[in-house]
């Protein structure tokens, strides 16, 4: 198996200093990590992280299941890209003097699916949304048109297979898991999504 | 009924105003800690001020440096089962501590260690012992909390203690602003915490795997039980016990499950990993199933993974899910508390004995009392072997008292060759190897467990790294036996050094104070000792001394510890020499 890219959702508690506490299980194995992004989710109160990592399957559970240790975390899973849905935003500045005259520009613009954001005498910002050789196709054909600024947001991904969070809450409130909870489902080998 | 409703309600509301120090001493109260160790400074003065109106409730011992501190706290926690409380100030105080969970973290030793810190209104303005002590201990630690607010305080220390107890135990950090300390509230009583939804301490225990891994056992032909401190830390010594002498199962130790199953049991073969016995070793490598209890596959133990019980089918019993697979695959994994997994076990599994299989351990350790230790207990040349002196204590504790060691050669020796008849007696640092661990240790060993007889073992290398707590054994007049086995050598780095470099001792000879002068210094009775006639009689004097005494032995300069797995090497390629 080779390295692959893995996303890692992870829920949890919205508390301070848990960025740090799950940004320390990366840096500890020396760990590069691609993309992160903190949001709420579908359920109030509890956090979602996306970390894009670029790793071993191996070395991807291993770290899954550490994240999962740590007391404010509900729940990690991890995904190939085939597993999910995901997207990331990217922001391009441009002179606008640029695409008014140039018919060029304008037509890439539109081929890449770019949206104007704002438009200003001296500048355009333009957005885009998708994979990230889909945003990064943009940067360089609008490179030679001189492309002032760029920035791209972290992943956001959905799971496929995953039926949301709702259930799962209301399972960890109870003081007493129920019998029919699975809890050590990781130990499940026919589990559909990877998951602990 | 309804007047009984409201009657409830205002005994509910009942409420009375107290400060934030006081209510974290009222949760120490309502959580039964009856010591502290700690070291006061400014951002932590409120609490020591509280704490001055407790001291008929709850005992301070002021110790010399807070990393002794520290480790006092730890050396409560492994000797009484119970969880450690710390206290330090704000800055240098808590960087000085962080050794300490470290060390707690990697051992899973139950901590809960109170920091004091300045005004909230100052936070990230590099005031006065100012550090971001949260950040600082996140690796190290369970869980660590900022309290700004006294009205948090008792709910997040009721979260603290919970959380350093349960599951696989652990160091908590609550650092609490000078404010907050000082801040009046209502206080509405202290409620321990039973729940907190994102933690899961206690795995639901899936009977098939269970099943599974009886049925492995019973199936198995040379099956193998290594054991760590997860059997001490589950208090599961009875159920573990059961179950070895049902299926007839010889088991061997790690240095941190030491103590759990007496010494002389006939089914206990001896100690794992680098300085362990031969045949524990060796025939890991031959076992058709390992079956792991409690201990986490540290490379001590296993020695190189690509060579480590290849052969055999694995179970691997903890409550830790992350430890399952992390360094050695498992045919099977048994997720949970082994008190609760072992009695399952020990119910699906057949009665038997493995009599040839067990032999072959005794066979094993016939040739390394041969080679290693009968020259090692009973040397006939002059020089005082480290071996020796343990067998020497054996027979005068006959394997009662509580034994702390430091680390290093002394330490390999003390776990190979001391005898336990009883659980939560034998207290290192096993995980991190903290060098000056053992004499703050002993000094909260004896706390935790005050009708015990505490002996540490350290090196004088080790000794050296926190010998200023001479100062606490002698203020609180402390009954812990200091025993130095000095080789005028930081021995194991100067083994590696014989060993594997040629013989280049590269800063490993380490001067001595005269240690039994520095002791009487501290009001602390001592004697040297270099001859063999009057080892033993040292040794009882020093255990029949009333109050605290040091014992120094010289012991021979450059003696090797061995049997000896060669970092990179299998398990079964075991130097005895």
């Amino acid at each position: 198996m080779n390295k692959q890219e893995f996303t890692i959702t992870v829920y949890t508690e919205n508390h301070i200093g848990l960025l740090v506490r799950i940004a320390t299980m990366f840096s500890r194995r020396k760990i590069n990590i691609e993309s992160l992004n903190t949001s709420p989710s579908e359920e109030e109160g509890i956090h979602r992280f996306t970390i894009v990592i670029n790793e071993f399957e191996e070395v991807v559970r291993k770290l899954a299941r550490q994240i999962e240790k740590q007391v404010e975390v509900l729940k990690a899973y991890y995904n190939t890209n085939d597993e999910i849905v995901w997207q990331e935003l990217a922001l391009y500045k441009v002179s606008t003097d640029e695409i008014a005259e140039k018919v060029q520009v304008e037509r890439l613009l539109r081929e890449h699916g770019a949206r104007a954001v704002v438009i200003r005498k001296d500048y355009t910002v333009f957005e885009t949304s998708g994979h990230r050789e889909e945003t990064d196709k943009l940067v360089e054909v609008l490179a030679p048109y001189g492309l002032i600024e760029f920035v791209r947001s972290a992943r956001v991904a959905i799971i496929k297979a995953s039926h949301g969070f709702h259930e799962k809450l209301r399972e960890f409130e109870e003081a007493m898991p129920g019998e029919e909870q699975i809890e050590n489902e990781f130990l499940n080998k026919q589990e559909g999504i990877f998951t602990m | 009924m309804e007047t009984l409703e409201v009657k409830k309600e205002t005994v509910a509301k009942q409420t009375q105003t107290i400060n934030g120090s006081q209510a974290v001493l009222e949760a120490f109260v309502s959580e039964g800690v009856d010591t502290i160790f700690g070291y006061p400074g400014g951002a932590i003065m409120p609490i020591y001020d509280a704490l001055y109106d407790y001291h008929d409730k709850l005992k301070h011992i002021l110790v010399r440096h807070e990393q002794g501190g520290i480790h006092a706290g730890q050396g409560y926690a492994r000797a009484s089962g119970r969880v450690g409380v710390v206290f330090g100030t704000s800055g240098p105080g808590a960087t000085n501590l962080v050794t300490g969970l470290a060390d707690a973290m990697i051992d899973s030793t139950p901590l809960v260690c109170i920091t004091g810190q300045v005004f909230a209104h100052l936070l990230g303005t590099d005031a006065f012992q100012e550090i971001d002590v949260i950040n600082i201990t996140t690796p190290v630690t369970k869980w660590n909390y900022q309290v700004t607010d006294a009205n948090e305080i008792p709910a997040v220390l009721a979260k603290a203690f919970y959380i350093a107890r349960t599951g696989r135990p652990g160091p908590v950090l609550i650092d609490i602003t000078k404010n907050a300390q000082l801040q009046l509230f209502e206080y509405e009583g202290y409620t321990p915490c039973t729940h907190i939804r994102s933690y899961r301490p206690k795995p639901i225990v899936r009977k098939e795997f269970v099943a599974e891994a009886a049925e492995l056992i019973n199936k198995a032909e040379k099956p193998f039980v290594i054991f760590g401190q997860g059997v001490i830390l589950g208090k599961a010594e009875k159920e573990f016990k059961a179950f070895i002498e049902k299926a007839g199962l010889p088991a061997a130790w790690t240095v941190m499950g030491l103590s759990a199953l007496d010494s002389d049991h006939p089914l206990n073969v001896g100690m794992l990993g680098m300085h362990g016995n031969y045949g524990p070793n060796v025939l890991t490598n031959e076992c058709d199933v390992l079956i792991a209890i409690g201990m986490r596959f540290d490379d001590r133990v296993t020695g190189r993974l690509d060579k480590y019980a290849k052969q055999a089918k694995v179970i691997h019993l903890d409550i830790d899910p992350s430890e399952i697979d992390k360094n050695v695959k498992a045919t099977v994994g048994v997720w949970g508390d082994c008190k609760e997994t072992l009695p399952l076990l020990t119910k699906l599994v057949e009665e038997k004995q493995h009599i040839a299989w067990v032999n072959k351990f005794n066979e094993y350790m016939a040739e390394e009392v041969k080679e290693v230790i009968h020259e090692e207990l009973n040397p006939t040349d002059d020089i005082l072997t480290m071996g020796e002196v343990i067998r020497n204590l054996n027979e005068l504790t006959n394997g009662n008292a509580i034994i702390v060691t430091d680390v290093g050669q002394h330490q390999m020796v003390a776990c190979r060759y001391a005898k336990f008849n009883q659980s939560k007696s034998n207290i290192t640092s096993g995980g991190l190897g903290t060098m000056g661990f053992g004499l703050p240790a002993a000094i909260g060993a004896k706390f935790g467990a005050p009708d015990r007889q505490v002996i540490t073992i350290i090196g004088d290398g080790g000794f050296q790294m926190t010998l200023q707590e001479l100062g606490t054994i002698m203020q609180n007049e402390v009954d812990v036996k200091i025993l130095i086995l000095n080789n005028q050598f930081l021995g194991m780095v100067r083994q590696w050094q014989q060993l594997f470099m040629d013989k280049r001792y590269s800063f490993v000879d380490i001067a001595s104070p005269d240690y039994v002068t520095l002791a009487k210094a501290y009001g602390i009775e001592g004697q040297r000792v270099n001859q063999r006639e009057i080892l033993h009689d040292a040794l009882s004097t020093m255990l029949h001394h009333k109050g605290s005494y040091l014992l120094e032995v010289m012991v021979g300069k450059e003696n090797n510890v061995f049997p000896m797995v060669p970092q990179g090497c299998s398990v079964s390629e075991i130097r005895l020499k």
